[in-house]
């Protein structure tokens, strides 16, 4: 498959250094090791936040790291968790004396090299609180699973979490909030294609042209099953039904909807998607009250999409509100 | 040969040829129920720990060498690959610490403390589907070869020959743990790239005491 890189190895470094470049009044960058903090990090007295995962998924993480969100990003080889050493190193640079929050997406490789940085920083007496985001319904949650994974509501959280350390929240309070966005949110997602990882150079799984994987996770890993291609209405009323059940959403609920782009869907289609979704909700009672809609949490160029839906209440939705000033989210500053 | 300095030099430079030369099917391996990245992620983590090897040439005791291939995985590895073999090596390391020489009970002491650093990490259980899978077989093995007053290669020998026959076990089971476990039925019929690698890693210690 054709991409725009030079050698596969430095894919990450490449992406890294131009990001910086292109966005030097908001970040700045660390290429050894890779990671991208606040050009004004670290904030005396405010709470420090960091996130972080494989890259691939952009603009999640490095996109988001700016006033109002995240203090810094620690993005790993393309769909391979970051080293704890990155992560580390990133959350010294973002310590201003009121601890630091990893916000962390429930894969394996990701819980287990943050949970080491954070042993680390503990022993460097930085105090360290992480919250896992799981808001995939498409697994279940079991004994016999390594639990939902974290996908794009992962954006809500980061977004949340940093409105609520800028307005000088605690530690304690952050996490707290967090926890809540994460036990509000739920998604799920559709594949049409698969995804290329740059050094592997074949697809991550194969689909027929006129099949579709239901349950999709955002590392091209197959989801809950593959389908015959349907009309947008049906695939939406496919993923939205176990988003709504699970939490559950209820009659009079105020929600904020996130249509999320995979990377190669165009924005003409996540209208489309949208415009259904909105549909069942209004059907269900259920007020959006929020929306976002756009390419925020991707799978390298894949097509497809997937949809979150947050319970919002006074506190988030004021914290949704919030001044943020990133690449990839900008408003009210 | 006796299980000594010399013994975890040619391991750990044999496990860097052997992972580098088996990466694209470990790859293979985990695309099929993963992210196609273990075979990737491995061979990085070995290449990087060459070049301190050299630096390690008056080490004195095995476990100087594999404590720092496991701070070198840990920090070049990433995923999950690298904190579990890490903390294998790690516990490994100090299991065997101080000690020139390893004996039976040393060999089997290593192994054992490799196999509980990866359960106390990855919380994962025989049957699981993981490296797990390949581990346990391997140090109940070693337990029995000891028992059956087996020398250090031997031991490692059989450790290596129940490695590889647990990772082909691994292929009709359903996945409780990692990426494959998402998959449920889907991960049928598909061996476990950890698993594999544990083999291609201990059947490379098994060859490395063989040698001299």
């Amino acid at each position: 498959m054709k991409k725009l890189v030079n050698d596969p190895k430095n894919v990450v470094d490449e992406a890294v250094a131009g990001f910086g470049a292109a966005h030097a009044d908001i970040v700045r960058v660390s290429l050894d090791p890779v990671f991208i903090v606040r050009a004004d990090a670290p904030v005396a007295g405010k709470v420090g936040i960091v996130s972080g995962g494989g890259s691939g998924h952009e603009p999640l993480h490095g996109g988001f790291v700016g006033f109002g969100m995240l203090d810094a990003a620690v993005p790993g080889a393309v769909f391979t968790s970051p080293t704890p050493d990155p992560i580390l190193a990133a959350t010294k640079a973002v310590d201003g004396g009121a601890g630091v929050l990893h916000i962390v997406k429930n894969y394996t490789g990701d819980v287990l090299n943050f949970e080491t940085a954070a042993d680390l920083a503990e022993a460097d007496e930085i105090e360290v609180r992480t919250v896992i985001v799981n808001d995939d319904v498409a697994v279940k949650d079991s004994l016999y699973t390594a639990g939902r994974r974290g996908v794009a509501g992962t954006v809500l959280v980061e977004k949340i979490a940093g409105a609520a350390a800028a307005r000088g929240d605690d530690l304690t309070a952050v996490a707290t909030v967090a926890e809540k966005v994460i036990g509000q949110v739920r998604s799920m997602g559709v594949a049409l294609t698969p995804c290329v990882v740059p050094h592997a150079g074949e697809p991550s799984f194969t689909l027929a042209d006129d099949e579709i994987e239901i349950g999709i996770g955002i590392h091209g890993e197959p989801g809950r099953e593959r389908i015959k291609l349907e009309p947008a209405d049906a695939i939406v009323d496919r993923i939205l039904g176990p988003i709504l059940d699970d939490l559950p959403y209820a009659s009079g609920d105020k929600v904020l909807l996130f249509v999320n782009g995979m990377g190669g869907t165009p924005q003409v289609e996540l209208y489309i998607v949208f415009r259904r979704a909105a549909e069942v909700l209004a059907e269900r009672g259920i007020e959006v009250t929020r929306t976002l809609v756009g390419n925020f949490t991707t799978s390298l160029e894949m097509q497809g999409m997937s949809i979150t839906v947050l319970k919002l209440d006074d506190e988030l939705t004021a914290l949704w509100d919030a001044p943020v000033h990133t690449a990839a989210l900008r408003w009210g500053k | 040969m006796s299980v000594d300095v010399a013994w975890a030099q040619t391991w750990i430079r044999s496990s860097a040829k052997v992972l580098s030369e088996h990466r694209a099917e470990l790859n293979t391996l985990d695309r099929e129920i993963g992210d196609g990245d273990h075979g990737e992620n491995m061979d990085r983590g070995f290449q990087a720990v060459l070049p301190k090897l050299d630096a390690l040439a008056d080490a004195a005791t095995p476990g100087e060498l594999l404590k720092t291939l496991a701070a070198t995985l840990i920090s070049t590895v990433g995923g999950a690959a690298g904190p579990l073999y890490g903390t294998a090596y790690l516990k490994a390391a100090a299991a065997v610490s101080g000690i020139a020489e390893l004996d039976g009970p040393a060999v089997v002491a290593l192994l054992t403390a490799g196999r509980d650093g990866i359960v106390l990490r990855g919380k994962a259980e025989s049957g699981d589907k993981t490296m797990v899978d390949a581990w346990t077989p391997a140090v109940d093995a070693a337990i029995e070869a000891v028992a059956a007053g087996a020398s250090p290669s031997l031991i490692l020998a059989a450790a290596a020959d129940a490695a590889e026959a647990g990772a082909v076990a691994t292929e009709p089971w359903v996945a409780r743990k990692g990426r494959a476990s998402y998959l449920g039925e889907r991960a049928i019929g598909h061996r476990d790239p950890g698993a594999q690698s544990t083999a291609l890693i201990l059947r490379c210690g098994a060859d490395a005491a063989a040698q001299s």
